[in-house]
Parts: C-alpha cells; structure tokens; sequence
C-alpha cells in the first residue's frame, strides 16, 4: 500500500529545474533508498515530502504529493502537523545542546504541550527504547546530548522523532557520518523500526541501499529513471543508466 | 550484534536442506518403484521434478540477490558460492531419480530378470551419502563430509560387482536377457553417479568451512 504518491512533480530552484516529473509511490512499512550521483535531486525530493525546501527562496512546485491521499502540496496543508507526521534525520546528527531528556521532550512540549512529568518519563523511556539507547543512557538522561558519540546522537535524533509519533522517517545520508560498526547497527534499527514507520533513506552509499532497502528508486538529472523491488534493480536493472551507475561505470 | 544478513543465510540454509531432502527421497521413491513394479509411484518422480527444478531456480535467484545486496566476503561468500553449486549437484540428482524412473517404466511389462538385492543395497548407500553430504553442509560438518567421501569406494565396488553379474551371468548367457539387463545396468550406473555428486557435495563443503581444496586433491584428506 502506498504511503506516500507523487504524481508528475516538479521542482524548479529559480530557473533550475532539479526535479522532471516524478511519478512514484512509497509503501508503508518499508524502507525505500533513492540513490543517484550527487545533486541528481534525490534530497531535493527527500525534502519535498516534509516540505523542507519551501525554506529555500525561489522554489516552485508542481504535481501533486499525496500524504495518506491527502495532497501536501496544497497551500492549506499544516506544515507544523505535516513535519510532525513526516520527520527527517539528517547527516550529521543534530542534537539541541540539552539534556538527553530535553532533546526527547522537546517536541512533545511543542507540539501537545504535554508537562506532565510521569508521562514524559514514559515517552522518554519508550523513546529511547525504540531505537536501543535505553539500556546505553537510563543512568544518562541529565547529561548533555552533545556529550554523546556521533552514533548515539544519531540515535537520539531519532529518539526525539519517534517521541511525537510520526508515520514517516525520513533519512538524508544518516549513517555518512559513521564508522563501519556503527553504521551496522543504524541499519538494523532501521530494519527494527520498519515494522512501525515507512522509511525513505537517501543514501550515497550503494550497498547501504541494496543491504537495508525493500523497494530503490534511481535518480539522475532530477529524474527517476527507475523504481521497483532493490533485489531487482540490483540484479537485474531495466535501463542501461542504472546499470552503468551501479556498476561504477557511471557517475 | 545479530546480523539481517545472518537471518537470509539461515534461511538460504533452510531451502536447500528442503532441496536435499526432495532430491534424497525422489532417488528412494524410484527405486521403490523399481522393487514394487509400481508405474504410479515412477510417475509421481517423473511429474514431481518439476517442484525441484523450481526450487533450484528459486535458490539460485536468491544466491545471486544475497551476493547483490550485500557483498559477502570470506566464510559468508563460501557459503553462499558453495550453496549454488550444491544446489546444481542436487538438482542433478533429482534428475537421476528421473532416469531410474523412467527405465522402471521400460520394465513395468516384462518379468523380473533377477532378484534385486545389490541395487537396493547400492540405493541406501546412495541415499545415506546424499543425506550425509547435505546435513554436512547445514551444519558445516566437516568429519561427516569426510566419512561421505570415504564411503564413496564402497559405491563404486558395489556397482562393478552388479555390473559384472549383469554382463557374466544374464547378457553373455542369454541373448533374450539384454534389454532388461540393460535397463537394470543403466540404473546400476545412476545410482553410483548419484554418490558421486554427493562425493562433490562433500569436497565443496570442506571447502566452505576449511577454505581448504580437496576436490582433485585427495592427498589432502
């Protein structure tokens, strides 16, 4: 089932056109890669689904991208509720300079002005929980968050998105900043996490996409060249421009 | 830390102890159909190849996935390497049971040249090295693919003495006798060409969980 449809989108930066008409659907409960050489467009499209790029000047869209069958394009849509719904982790992790708790709470306080301190306990927990850092940081929770290694910032990136209960995550390069082993262990969480939440990773890492990703799309030139199941595409793709990529003979 | 990866192998595992199994039982069921005179049973081998030959497909098709998706190195891509080809030795196994099979229907309408004793002697030893090379490999037991290469003479000796009885005692005696015996000779032949692709199932699972060459090598054993 689809989670996410884009139909004939666009995206111009002034006159730059860096998305062609885009059609493609994300199903729920899974993790879809879209990798292509740097600036084919696929962050740009990453950034679409939360609507990040409307904080850049000059942006136009066009098409639709359906959110649950909602249109997220529309004018009316709610970005706070939207970026709530579809949360981003980013390449390097971001912490806020809190506390580890803070950092979890933080959305919860904003968005349901929740201060009851027994339910954001439990939230904390759950949070943390759900991405395995409980066990890590129980004892932790007043340290600062910028106190912790690259991987458990990460983490707790993660954590603070999973605290708001979002139906979407969003993941631009987020292992690109990590070592080897640490790496590892975020693709499992992810593999962990898809059982709740879709997933749409950008990565430029190649085999990270073919390892951890149910369905890849390959972009190049602001366009989607191919979608479809990641053995697939990694085994047998349909079009010379994907083979060439990710054989190396290409970009 | 548990690796996804470590989930595919098991599963990998699983489908061609599921491909042993099948081509193990359809070498037992056309020698049952050859003791029994039974059509029915040599046509369901016959019919039921169709399911291995698929499965081997489906195995193949998931090596390949696995080497595309995650790049395997070492022990993980012995495994895997060493899963296709065992993969191809039981499919041709199965396909020797359709052999059997198929001489058995040749057979159905003429009486019994002899009776079978060695052949059914020679189908479990076949059967047991099969099983043996095949359990050697879902557990990475080298001393049980040893014993099924050392088992391998006796498979040979048993098919001379057959085939030797066949040719002394029926064909050279009695003209009448050749079309059965020839029938009987073939099957003689398949079964030992059976404990032979066991016999390489066995050398690739010592290299698999040795790294170690053994196959043209057998000093090395």
């Amino acid at each position: 089932m689809g989670k996410i449809t884009t139909k004939n989108l666009n995206l111009w930066y002034g006159a730059f056109q860096a998305i062609k008409n885009i059609n493609s659907t994300f199903a729920e409960k899974n993790i879809t890669a879209i990798i292509g050489p740097s600036g084919c467009g696929k962050s740009t499209l990453l950034r679409v689904f939360n609507r990040m790029n409307d904080l850049i000047d000059g942006v136009r869209m066009t098409g639709e991208v359906l959110f649950d069958k909602e249109n997220i394009l529309e004018e009316a849509a709610d970005l706070v509720v939207l970026r709530k719904k579809i949360g981003m982790v980013f390449q390097r992790p971001n912490p806020f300079p809190l506390s580890v708790y803070e950092n979890i709470v933080f959305g919860q306080r904003i968005h349901a002005d929740i201060n009851k301190r027994s339910v954001l306990d439990e939230i904390v927990e759950n949070s943390l929980k759900s991405v395995l850092l409980w066990d890590e940081l129980k004892d932790k929770l007043k340290q600062s968050a910028l106190r912790l290694s690259l991987e458990q910032k990460q983490r707790l990136c993660i954590a603070r998105l999973i605290a708001v209960k979002p139906d979407v995550l969003l993941m631009d390069e987020p292992c690109s900043t990590l070592d080897p082993q640490a790496t590892a262990r975020v693709e499992e969480l992810m593999r962990e996490l898809k059982n709740n939440y879709t997933i749409i990773i950008v990565t430029h890492n190649m085999q990270q996409a073919a390892r951890v990703s149910d369905d890849t799309g390959f972009m190049l030139l602001g366009e989607l060249i191919e979608f479809g199941k990641t053995e697939r595409l990694f085994t047998t793709p349909q079009d010379k421009r994907t083979e060439d990529y990710i054989t190396g003979r290409y970009g | 830390m548990e690796r996804h990866f470590d989930q595919e192998l098991d599963l990998l595992n699983k489908e061609i102890l599921k491909m042993g199994v099948l081509a193990e039982d359809a070498i037992f069921k056309s020698i049952e159909a050859l003791k029994n005179r039974d059509k029915k049973i040599a046509e369901t081998v016959i019919g039921d190849d169709v399911k291995i030959d698929n499965l081997e497909l489906e195995i193949d098709e998931k090596c390949v996935d696995l080497i595309a998706r995650y790049q395997p190195v070492a022990k993980d891509l012995r495994f895997i390497t060493t899963g296709m080809k065992i993969n191809a030795e039981l499919e041709r196994i199965a396909d020797i049971a359709v052999d059997i099979a198929q001489r058995v229907l040749e057979l159905l309408d003429k009486p019994l040249l002899k009776p079978l004793v060695d052949i059914p002697k020679l189908t479990t030893i076949a059967q047991k090295m099969v099983k043996d090379a095949v359990d050697a490999f879902i557990r990475g037991d080298c001393d049980l693919a040893k014993l099924v290469l050392k088992t391998e003479p006796e498979a040979d000796n048993l098919r001379d003495l057959i085939q030797s009885e066949l040719v002394n005692d029926y064909m050279s005696k009695d003209g009448n006798s050749v079309p059965r015996a020839v029938q009987l000779f073939l099957i003689t032949r398949f079964l030992e060409r059976a404990c032979d692709h066991a016999t390489n199932i066995a050398e690739d699972v010592i290299y698999m969980v040795r790294a170690e060459i053994v196959k043209h090598h057998p000093e090395k054993l």
